[in-house]
């Protein structure tokens, strides 16, 4: 009888003989990320790959298949839909609404000012202030931006980093008014420094007391916020800076390993702290190859929690992650076919096994998103878990050759870059001299000469292209917004006790150059309404700031 | 006589860390033969005129995705009047809406290009309006 090998062989020549009269498409078929993809894959491509010790099952080590045994049969994602603009009062409104439509989760984009210590009324916030996000200057603002929301109801994602503490304090200050216990909140911190000075660009200090505010964090949350994820790992921005999918899980996974060491370094024990990490992912076009890259961030993470790490409890072994639909693969041209990549997208996350998703809205090659707009988005995400079917048995696209292979390959290749920035010294050493800038700049130069070369296709844009208006009715950021932010600084600081700021903030400074851990004094300063940029100020002052590098 | 190379600098004026688009264009116009000068982010007004004239550059590319473009792009023009700069080419990109374009304009942005330009479109704007 004959057998597989043979016929295959058999095939591939009938295959090449009919190459001469019929090409394909293309010379060679590579994915978003560049990999060549085969005409065809068999169980041959996977004969390496072991049913138990690669794939397994999930709930179970090395967690490939997904974190829970019975991921979206026992309860969906979360759909989380970043969102935050102009003033409190004005985000508040607009989180009140996200929570009617059934969105699950909250997730607050803060404005630049916010996102790099400055208050509302610094001369550099000028034209920035609540443009990308809300503008929280104070506790004040904080209370007001939660108003009516009962903390230990919600949970709430973060996008903060350098200045996370004390956007932590507040939110802790908040459910204390609220006479919310902190062991109740349930949410997540962005508080990734190394892939802001990789990628996003939103430091303040140098990475040295930057990572001590990090470990500081992990230690206190453990003790009074235990069921806060006190890290968000994250690849987005990475991937959305323009590198390749690989490189995303690569560099992002050599930024987990850079905290876990810090972490151990400060005298914390992994099993402690491990479990609340989480991660942040982009969900690109490329659907096989978005599917492959979660899946080989889990195996791949779960294999170096055991085994560099020597994690025993197997919650430091999961990787839980966040995933939002990428911004960069929006197009301004034709915009509602936005709606059509987002879902692609959409499909990605949930086939990847996603804790939580955001999707982006159709308008964001423009502006802020209208309502209109992210309501889309968001029943694209309740149509993919109401109607696909694809959430109601676990990881379905285990077991395809193809989707197999590429997890096999992307986790491969991921381990030679980690092994590279180890050569380097890991990933703080590696972002020092520019190492990941320089691969994520050389990718995305790339990406864009295939764009114009017609090599690779963007509807809309490089093909089927049509002569159309400008869009109508963009959201737009009132400027009397950062008036408005102004004058309640000027009141905060006329109705507060500044004896008691002044001394919350001498006790910081004294504190920044001891070995204590941090967030008592910050909690103590936003507690008295210390502002912001005050207590950055301070942190300025003792630690310095950090110069970014211009690499081109 | 060798021709002398266009000289060009590249800056993030604002606090926003999107460089991608800056740093995209920077090395389309390096490829084309220009010379070029990138800032590096948060750059207030003040630095980037006063760079342009440490420099001496014939063109400016501003980039800014956070919306604040209409406040920090006429800051750097009117710096750059007030030094008494009228020749060199300035050009502005990132997300900005459409009808924001004709403010900029005015205010002596002589091109703004958006989400999906090809960089050589912006090359050949630049080799045909340079003032010098």
């Amino acid at each position: 009888m004959e057998s597989f090998e043979q016929r295959l062989a058999q095939w591939d020549k009938n295959v090449v003989k009919s190459l001469a009269k019929r090409k394909e498409r293309k010379e060679t078929f590579y994915t978003t990320g560049g990999h060549a993809v085969n005409r065809l894959y068999t169980h041959k491509d996977i004969a390496e790959v072991d049913p138990l010790q690669d794939i397994g099952l999930p709930g179970e080590y090395p967690f490939t298949r997904g974190v829970q045994p019975t991921m979206y049969r026992g309860r969906l994602w979360t759909m989380r839909q970043y969102a935050g603009f102009a003033t409190a009062e004005e985000s508040n409104k607009r989180y009140k609404y996200l929570i009617e439509q059934g969105s699950m989760g909250l997730s607050v984009a803060f404005d630049l000012p916010t996102q790099i210590g400055f208050d509302s009324d610094n001369s550099l916030a000028e034209g920035e202030v609540g443009k990308v996000g809300v503008a929280i200057d104070s506790l004040r603002d904080m209370e007001l931006l939660f108003d009516g929301i009962p903390l230990n109801q919600v949970s709430t994602s973060m996008t903060i980093n350098a200045p996370a503490a004390v956007l932590l304090a507040m939110y802790i200050a908040v459910a204390e008014k609220q006479g919310v216990d902190s062991k109740e909140l349930r949410g997540t911190i962005q508080n990734d420094i190394l892939k802001e000075y990789m990628a996003r660009g939103t430091y303040i200090f140098p990475p040295e007391p930057s990572m001590r505010l990090i470990t500081n964090i992990f230690e206190y949350c453990a003790e009074a916020v235990p069921q806060w994820n006190t890290i968000s790992i994250s690849g987005y921005h990475i991937r959305e800076a323009g590198c390749t999918a690989v490189q995303e899980l690569a560099f992002t996974l050599a930024d987990g390993i850079a905290y876990v060491e810090a972490a151990i370094k400060a005298g914390l024990s992994v099993d402690d702290f491990a479990p609340r990490l989480s991660f942040f992912f982009n969900a690109h076009n490329d659907l096989f190859e978005e599917v492959a890259k979660y899946r080989a961030a889990r195996k791949l993470w779960a294999k170096i929690m055991k085994e560099r790490f020597k994690a025993q409890d197997p919650k430091s072994m999961m990787l839980k992650f966040h995933t939002q639909t990428a911004g960069c693969s929006l197009t301004a041209q034709q915009p509602d076919n936005n709606i059509i990549r987002v879902a692609i997208q959409t499909l990605a996350a949930v086939l990847g096994g996603t804790q939580s998703l955001h999707t982006n809205s159709r308008d964001e090659a423009f502006a802020l998103p209208t309502e209109a707009s992210v309501r889309i988005a968001l029943r694209t995400q309740q149509i993919v878990a109401y109607e696909s079917g694809v959430a109601d048995t676990v990881d379905p696209m285990a077991g395809s050759y193809y989707v197999e292979a590429l997890t096999d390959t992307m986790l491969k290749q991921a381990e030679e870059y980690i092994a590279r920035i180890d050569e380097l010294g890991g990933a703080p050493k590696a972002i020092e001299r520019g190492y990941m800038q320089q691969e994520i700049m050389d990718s995305a130069y790339r990406y864009q000469k295939d764009i114009e070369k017609g090599e690779r296709v963007v509807v809309g844009v490089n093909q089927f292209r049509i002569d159309e208006e400008p869009p109508k009715g963009l959201l737009r950021v009132d400027p009397e917004v950062e008036v408005m932010q102004k004058q309640k600084l000027l009141e905060l600081k006329e109705k507060r006790n500044s004896p008691a700021v002044a001394t919350s903030l001498e006790a910081l400074r004294i504190a920044c150059s001891s070995e204590e851990n941090l967030m008592p004094y910050i909690l103590s300063a936003v507690r008295a309404y210390a502002t912001l940029g005050e207590i950055c100020g301070v942190m300025r002052d003792e630690f310095g700031e950090y110069i970014g590098t211009a690499i081109l | 006589m060798l021709e002398r190379k266009i000289r060009v600098l590249v800056a993030k004026p604002g606090l926003d860390g999107h460089d991608r688009g800056a740093k995209v264009i920077g090395r389309a116009l390096r490829d084309a033969g220009m010379e070029v000068v990138y800032t590096g982010l948060r750059q207030t007004p003040e630095q980037i005129a006063a760079t342009t004239l440490q420099e001496d550059v014939d063109v400016l590319c501003l980039s800014i995705l956070s919306g604040a473009h209409n406040t920090l792009f006429p800051r750097v023009t009117a710096l750059l009047k007030e030094n008494d700069v009228d020749d060199v080419l300035v050009i502005g990109g990132g997300v900005i809406p459409d009808e924001d374009i004709p403010f900029l304009k005015d205010h002596g942005i002589e091109a703004v290009f958006t989400p999906g330009t090809n960089t050589e479109d912006v090359v050949s704007f630049i080799k045909t309006n340079l003032k010098r």
